[in-house]
């Protein structure tokens, strides 16, 4: 599905990640775990094409994506949310998750201004459609609310129905728990788990909350200052002892 | 709705005023519309700045007038070939000038319709002075030579430009613009084009501003480059910020309060350009988001506040 192969990046005289190997596997939920500065949000952000990596190449469905523009692997099918929301403000909720729409629907400046009937008709499609994930991701009562007058926990939500609506193959979570209380992540932990078998899509999920990474996660890849250090399933990664030294330190006697 | 009523307001005021004075500060009034219209867009919705769009509105104006004064094209193919040309000008400024944004797009479209300007007084048609004896606007068998009838070519041409940007502001590409205000980054994460939405919008706005341009050049029949200087790309902008640009009636309201301000103001004989200076200072500081908004926030129920303060 996604393979990350040996990719380095560094900014400055920082090695964000060193010869990184990552994959997700199809339609399950891949974890991407690691202390502060591992280099997890920068492999997202390579893999999505808003960092060119130094060296290292990205496959998605067998083709080379790397240092395609953001643009076109978005229309390829990986979507992604952002670790500080970047949500459309002053829109509202339903014009948010519209959006999402674009690149599945095809009126142009001349058409939408005309109403043209073929115009016409997708719109009110792209609607149906955008109201139906709302009501999916459990929005349905906030349809009038401009994104920023949501809570943060909405919020969130908000952002993976946004990146869902371009129907992706492939979704990419960057701390989606972050700012959430503990009933608000186990009710996303439940909806990430229902999104990944109802629409068989892929899910990258970068978090700090291991309550969460465990209990929804397929496989899980450690990353401590950029380099990997261990991959696997969330029971053999509790036992994993490098990582229990890079998040608990280890006693030097 | 709301348009129905403004195209009724407008067909019936020529009947409510015989004064061909009143009907010419209002076909003003509608030319200056026209290219608000296309700043609102710009700038309201999409977050874009121009600096120089007198620039777009005078090449409207020069091509329309020279193919039809010069060439003998008719008035209605050369107001095309001027939309045209301001389309192929708005591309060729978009292109560089996409990497900018804020201060720095202010910069450069400025010098842009610096540039424009120089140009026109170098080399249009009279230099400086300009030139006359353009044709009035006319399509076969009729030629708008009386104030009523141009005042109804002009406004109703703003309602028709009014219809087809309130279809686009409601449908995927106004979305998009939106969304590229929003956030760059997220935009082109969905799948946004937002380089080619950019070079769109600013044709958009260009194309409105050119058509204007036309319909003033053939209604005066007297153009000079004085008319598209950096001062009036001021005074268009001017007009969208005391309208409101978040709101595509706001351009309206606003080209219509700027144009008919000054003429009011003649009362105060040399004090009017003082009076003209207070009033809009003043109105930015009261009405800081612009006419319409804060009418239409007068009218709308007060909303209760949820949730947290916006993060993103």
């Amino acid at each position: 599905m996604l393979e990350v192969k040996k990719v380095s990046k560094s900014f400055g005289g920082l090695a964000a990640l060193n010869n990184v190997n990552f994959s997700a596997r199809e339609k399950s939920i891949n974890a991407l775990i690691g202390p502060n500065g591992a280099g997890k949000t920068t492999l997202l952000d390579i893999v999505t094409g808003m960092t060119a990596p130094d060296n290292g190449e990205v496959f998605f469905s067998g083709f080379d994506i790397t240092n395609f523009s953001a643009l076109n692997i978005s229309r390829r099918g990986i979507a992604r949310t952002f670790q500080h929301l970047e949500l459309f403000g002053d829109m509202t909720t339903l014009e948010n998750i519209m959006v999402g729409r674009h690149s599945k629907t095809k009126a142009g400046f001349i058409s939408s201004g005309l109403r043209l009937p073929f115009a016409v008709k997708e719109e009110r499609e792209t609607r149906l459609r955008s109201e139906e994930m709302l009501e999916y991701i459990k929005l349905g009562h906030r349809i009038n609310d401009t994104a920023s007058s949501l809570p943060i926990g909405e919020q969130r939500i908000l952002e993976i129905g946004r990146a869902l609506a371009t129907e992706p193959g492939l979704l990419m979570l960057d701390e989606p728990a972050a700012g959430l209380n503990i009933r608000e992540t186990r009710t996303l932990g439940d909806m990430l788990k229902k999104i990944c078998s109802d629409m068989n899509i892929t899910i990258v999920l970068i978090e700090h909350d291991m309550d969460i990474v465990m209990r929804i996660s397929d496989r899980i890849t450690v990353l401590n200052f950029g380099e990997r250090i261990a991959e696997g399933t969330p029971a053999e990664i509790q036992e994993n002892e490098t990582v229990i030294a890079a998040y608990l330190g280890v006693d030097d006697e | 709705m709301t348009l129905i009523i403004f195209v009724l307001m407008i067909i019936a005021l020529p009947f409510l005023t015989g004064s061909s004075y009143t009907l010419t500060v209002g076909i003003f009034a509608g030319i200056n519309a026209l290219v608000a219209i296309g700043l609102c867009i710009l700038m309201g919705y999409a977050g874009q700045i121009s600096l120089g769009q007198a620039a777009f509105y005078g090449i409207g104006a020069y091509v329309s007038s020279i193919l039809s004064a010069h060439h003998g094209l008719p008035v209605i193919a050369s107001l095309a070939l001027g939309m045209l040309a301001a389309a192929l000008a708005a591309v060729v400024l978009a292109i560089p000038s996409l990497r900018l944004k804020g201060h720095y797009l202010a910069v450069a479209t400025l010098g842009f319709g610096e540039v424009v300007c120089v140009a026109l007084n170098e080399w249009g048609p009279g230099g400086p002075s300009g030139f006359g004896d353009i044709p009035q606007f006319s399509i076969p068998g009729y030629t708008f030579s009386s104030s009523a009838g141009y005042f109804y070519l002009v406004w109703l041409t703003v309602a028709a430009i009014m219809a087809f940007s309130l279809n686009l502001m409601n449908s995927r590409s106004g979305r998009a613009l939106k969304a590229i205000h929003g956030s760059e980054l997220a935009s082109s994460a969905m799948g946004l084009d937002v380089v080619m939405l950019k070079i769109k919008v600013f044709v958009l706005s260009a194309v409105y501003a050119a058509l204007a341009g036309g319909l003033y050049a053939h209604y005066v029949t007297f153009i000079s480059p004085g008319s598209f200087s950096f001062f009036h790309s001021v005074l268009l902008l001017m007009m969208v910020v005391v309208g409101g640009i978040t709101n595509l009636w706001g351009g309206i309201i606003g080209a219509v309060a700027v144009t008919i301000l000054p003429e009011l103001l003649r009362q105060f004989q040399e004090f009017d350009v003082l009076a003209y200076g207070v009033i809009l200072t003043l109105s930015l500081l009261f009405f800081r988001d612009g006419i319409v908004p804060i009418v239409i926030n007068k009218f709308k129920k007060p909303k209760v506040e949820k949730g947290s303060p916006k993060i993103a």
